[in-house]
């Protein structure tokens, strides 16, 4: 029924030991001949249905991606009634995010959701006493938004893209202008002026693009700085997050010698976790790295972390450190309190998200959920250079974008006329729309009336 | 006199404009026994407006009625005064033939044509009613009469309950100081609730009193055939209009006016088009514009009236005369008819399917500015796809649609039905998604097969079109396997082209691919065919922009996939998971294919996917 090929992580992000991606469709079995090689050279096109095989997944520059077993399940007697194969590995989120890249560089489409239960279903491999349960597949995993914290996360992307998409309407709305109204006195666009701005697209597009590639993906997040006095309790707090909460990476080459980040997957919100290296054992940030590379750091922070001893008198040093704090969004953790507490928390400010805890004793869910809660009021938001692309959806979508555009740039610079240039352009701009949920057309029309004085 | 004894009438067609008149020839043509009624039989054909078809995308149009076996094109080319192409250096798809036509000339071949065709009874007389029983169309009242008829198409243009606005003057009137369908207006309220828009024009004036030679002349171009599929030649001298602008002096007459502007005072409430405002809407939407454009367009052989396109407008007379004063060329205007503006009453279009065809009464099509749209073009596209399915209606058989991907006329009446409008419709071809594909040149290549089958082109036109496309086949064919070598002569002449040269041998058709090179440029290098214009500009067309029209056609196919797949009677209050938006309005719309359902705003793709899913589930209960 379906002639192209889809593909998706088949697990949930973030949990469990292995990640499968999963394909299905006519090409299953050649995508995966593309990026799979098996141990002794099998291929999977020559292997009976319900077979595995072990081998490595292998990148376009020829280089291992990670060690996986393939399962193959062939149609009619799969889970979807087509070809299937199924890629597991056992490497984290980066690495099955990059299988997953990698076979839509392929030619597959990512899944809709709920599209492998969709094409089982219609391909008669679920009874109709199951059917309802599709629709609620296709149902939940759309129309439930998605996590508020990840849209927040998500609003820097989207303002990109918005960006661009003005750049390129302001463009085709001229176009279409003077197409579709020669006799109004509307100025060609030229050439020369067209170049100049779809070049200057095209780098917005790759820009963002670059972003996408893998460990950025992770590597970026909200920027969070643990601050606090010496011996407050700021490692305590690093590495009961870091042990209590799935750790992502926990190594990423590059960065700076001084600085270690540590990202991790708090309910699904990714938190960029700034610490200083070298300096753990002594604990000390505001003494060694001296007040400015503090501030420095706090001023970097999309979110700060500010832990204060209740077992020991308030000192200038926070009271100034409080007031650095003060410009960000920050949650106050008062630590220590099964030690006897010597100050009450009424001198901090009133309007702080502040949790009372022990570090060595209580429960770290306080803790969490204060972050949690403000992050989700919507008040912490990454810095706009941190737009990067999350998903693998919106990755495919900029490559058409940029496709497009790139047709649109051949075009021009062939001297082709006008209309089609247009094509390119317009083909970019509906892909752009796709990431961020608009149309296009309507839109154009109305754009064309507010700009230009139209009516002979 | 409307229903002699024995009389039986398959069709009756309410209106004798654009849409009226397309409908009514083409049921006949059909072979149904058609009735077309009029309010006045002088005002058959009116352009009420400028004297004026064609343009981007409304050239289009004419092209696809005309492939479909329709008449306006024919008409045009035998009665205009002037013809341009527009956009000729913008690409393929969007350059647009527009024509100036004798007003009166063209009327009279329209009544002739009507006249001379078998099976249709064009007679004069109001209609005031329609005769429904059990949701059924019976015919139409005719004053006390009654006429019975099997279909009603309703084509009434801006008519129903129409006030025309001069200032702060109104009058119950139609265009041209005619009577409105007052009764008719008021009839139809009760059967399907209308709504009202607005439109308006420009005054009209005595060539004589103006001076020229404070004007651009715009003459027309010659050699550039018609608009007709079938017209050979144009042989007329043609008249040229003319181009002035307005000032700073004009626009402050305006601005010190507007609150007599019945469009400012407010005394007109329905909407106006944005493509078409009224001078006082551009000079207060667009404050910093110094002048805007006014061409001068005549009206007719023999009359020295003439047409002020860019001036529509609802201030009152005494203002227009003043402000068209300042005007160069204009400073000593002599004022025929003031500019006006009008407010009828239209339907909703999503009140129809996209066989326009009210859903709500079995046997009545609609079509025209009836329908929310506005243009002589977009009436008449209407009027043909009505016509068409009414014939094909009383014969019991399936009806015919047109989607987006096949013509302009398929978004014309797909945007209009599905999607609604809060204006008068114009066709622009931004509002096409495979404008490439949905050209002039190939409208015969995308309709005509569909006209033949249909019963509305003949047998002869038919095979000449097969030939015509055979021929081009045959030549792109030949170009894409003549190889030119690369060698000293060839490469002389490439460079007399002006051409970079070749090192290895490429085919014709690759070297017509680069954009320097014309077809007749071939003609250095090879012996070409004999080929007519028209089949050497498709060959061009398809060589050069091959790569484009593949991947528009991969697009089509894509959409195709939905839009093919029809949708069952469904009861939406059933189908679990649908969104209540959805069901609230695929239940009100009840779209006929899936495609349609998925573009009707409010419903999602999730929606569309539970839809899918409900279909098949559907079709497997009934298989056991």
């Amino acid at each position: 029924m379906y002639n192209d090929t889809i593909a998706a992580i088949a697990t949930p992000l973030g949990e469990g030991g292995i990640g499968i991606v999963r394909l299905s469709g006519p090409d299953a079995l050649k995508i995966g001949d593309q990026v799979f090689r098996a141990k002794q050279n099998k291929k999977l096109k020559n292997l009976p249905t319900y077979t595995l095989a072990y081998g490595k997944i292998i990148d376009r520059d020829q280089k291992v991606v990670d060690e996986v077993i393939a399962a193959v399940m062939l149609k009619p007697k799969s889970y979807t009634g087509e070809d299937v194969v199924e890629l597991q590995c056992h490497g984290g989120i980066v690495v099955i995010q990059k299988i997953l890249d990698l076979v839509l560089s392929y030619g597959a489409r990512l899944a809709e959701p709920g599209e492998f239960t969709k094409r089982a279903f219609l391909n008669g491999r679920i009874d109709l006493s199951q059917a309802e349960a599709v629709i609620d597949v296709i149902r939940s995993k759309t129309e439930l938004s998605l996590d508020l914290a990840v849209q927040q996360l998500e609003g820097s992307l989207s303002n990109r893209i918005q960006e661009m998409r003005e750049k390129l309407y302001d463009i085709i709305v001229r176009i279409e202008a003077s197409i579709d109204f020669p006799e109004d006195d509307i100025p060609d666009v030229e050439y020369s002026e067209m170049k100049e701005i779809l070049a200057d697209i095209h780098q917005d597009i790759t820009r963002l693009l670059a972003t996408a590639d893998s460990g950025k993906v992770l590597r970026e997040g909200l920027k969070t700085v643990i601050t606090g006095k010496p011996n407050v309790g700021k490692s305590s707090l690093l590495n009961r997050l870091l042990n209590e909460n799935r750790a992502l990476v926990t190594d990423i080459p590059g960065t700076t010698r001084d600085v270690i980040e540590e990202v991790l997957n708090l309910q699904g919100i990714p938190l960029r976790l700034l610490d200083t290296a070298g300096i753990r054992e002594s604990d000390d940030l505001v003494e060694q790295m001296g007040v400015e590379r503090a501030i420095q750091l706090i001023d970097e922070a999309d979110l700060v972390l500010h832990v204060l001893d209740a077992s020991s008198e308030l000192t200038e040093d926070d009271f100034s450190l409080l007031e650095k704090t003060a410009k960000k969004q920050r949650v106050l953790i008062v630590n220590k309190i099964d030690l006897p507490e010597k100050w009450s928390i009424d001198v901090l400010p009133q309007d702080a998200k502040i949790v009372k805890t022990s570090l060595v004793r209580d429960s770290l869910d306080p803790v969490i959920d204060t972050i949690i809660g403000l992050i989700k009021s919507g008040y912490v938001q990454q810095k706009q250079e941190g737009a990067i692309i999350t998903r693998s959806r919106h990755k495919q979508l900029l490559s058409l974008a940029l496709a497009d555009l790139e047709q649109a740039q051949e075009t021009l610079s062939n001297n082709l006329p006008v209309d089609l240039i247009a094509i390119g352009l317009q083909g970019a701009l509906e892909h752009l729309g796709e990431i961020t949920g608009e149309t296009v057309r309507d839109n154009m029309i109305d754009r064309i009336f507010e700009q230009f004085c139209i009516g002979k | 006199m409307y229903q002699p004894k024995g009389m039986e009438y398959d069709v009756i067609v309410v209106g004798a404009g654009h849409a009226g008149i397309e409908a009514a020839l083409a049921a006949a043509k059909m072979g149904k026994v058609v009735l077309l009624l009029t309010l006045n039989l002088d005002n058959v054909a009116l352009l009420p407006c400028n004297p004026s078809i064609g343009g981007p995308a409304k050239a289009n149009l004419v092209r696809e009625i005309d492939a479909l076996g329709g008449q306006m094109a024919k008409t045009i080319d035998q009665t205009l005064m002037q013809i341009r192409m527009l956009n000729t250096s913008k690409g393929p798809a969007v350059q647009a033939l527009r024509s100036q036509l004798d007003r009166k000339l063209y009327q009279r071949y329209m009544k002739q044509v009507l006249e001379n065709t078998p099976n249709l009874y064009l007679k004069e007389g109001v209609v005031t009613d329609l005769i429904v029983k059990d949701d059924t169309v019976l015919g139409v009242k005719v004053g006390p009469r009654e006429v019975r008829g099997k279909t009603v198409i309703l084509a009434t243009g801006t008519y129903l309950r129409s006030v025309i606005h001069i200032g702060e003057e109104t009058y119950q009137l139609a265009p041209q100081g005619q009577c409105p369908a007052n009764e008719m207006g008021k009839a139809l309220e009760k059967y399907l609730p209308l709504v009202r828009f607005k439109t308006g024009t420009p005054a009209r004036v005595n060539l004589r009193s103006l001076d020229f030679s404070k004007m651009t002349i715009q003459p027309g171009d010659e050699n550039i055939g018609g608009f007709s599929f079938e017209t050979k030649e144009l042989n007329i001298k043609q008249v040229p209009c003319w181009l002035t602008y307005t000032n700073e002096e004009t626009h402050q007459i305006i601005r010190n006016n507007l609150h007599r502007a019945a469009l400012y005072s407010g005394q007109i409430t329905g909407p106006g088009p944005r493509y078409c405002p009224s001078i006082e809407a551009k000079v207060v939407q667009f404050p910093d514009r110094t002048g805007h454009q006014v061409f001068v367009e005549p009206e007719g052989w023999n009359t020295s009236e003439g047409y002020l396109s860019g001036l529509a407008t609802s201030l009152p007379v005494d203002v227009q005369i003043q402000f068209l004063r300042t005007i160069p060329g204009l400073e000593n205007v002599e004022v025929m008819r003031a500019g006006y503006a009008i407010e009828y009453d239209c339907f909703d279009p999503r009140l129809l399917n996209t066989y326009l065809q009210v859903k709500s009464i079995k046997g009545l099509f609609s079509a025209g500015q009836i329908n929310g749209s506005s243009g002589y073009e977009e009436a008449a596209g209407q009027g043909l796809i009505a016509g068409i399915n009414a014939a094909l209606y009383v014969d019991g058989k399936d009806l015919f649609t047109i989607d987006r991907s096949q013509a302009y006329l398929g978004v014309l009446i797909d945007d209009l039905v599905i999607k609604g409008t809060n204006e008068p419709y114009r066709i622009m071809t931004s509002r096409a998604e495979y404008r490439l594909f949905l050209r002039a040149d190939n409208a015969d290549q995308r309709l005509t097969p569909l006209g033949y089958k249909l019963g509305l082109i003949s047998q002869e036109r038919y095979d000449k079109f097969q030939e015509k496309w055979a021929n081009i086949e045959g030549e792109i064919e030949r170009l894409e396997n003549v190889k030119l070598r690369s060698n000293q002569a060839t490469n002389e002449i490439l460079q007399k082209l002006g051409t970079t040269e070749i090192r290895h041998g490429i085919t014709l058709a690759e070297l017509l691919r680069r954009p320097e090179i014309g077809y007749q440029d071939l003609a250095h290098l090879d012996e070409l065919p004999d080929l007519p214009p028209e089949v050497i500009k498709e060959v061009e067309i398809s060589i050069k922009y091959k790569g484009y029209l593949k991947k528009q056609e991969e697009a089509i196919a894509r959409f195709r996939k939905t839009e093919n797949l029809k949708l069952p009677v469904i009861d939406y209050k059933q189908v679990k998971g649908l969104s209540r938006e959805a069901v609230e309005k695929l239940s009100e719309q009840q779209p006929i294919t899936l495609g349609q359902a998925s573009r009707i705003s409010g419903v999602s793709p999730a929606d569309i996917s539970v839809l899918l899913v409900y279909i098949e589930q559907m079709k497997k209960v009934q298989e056991k």
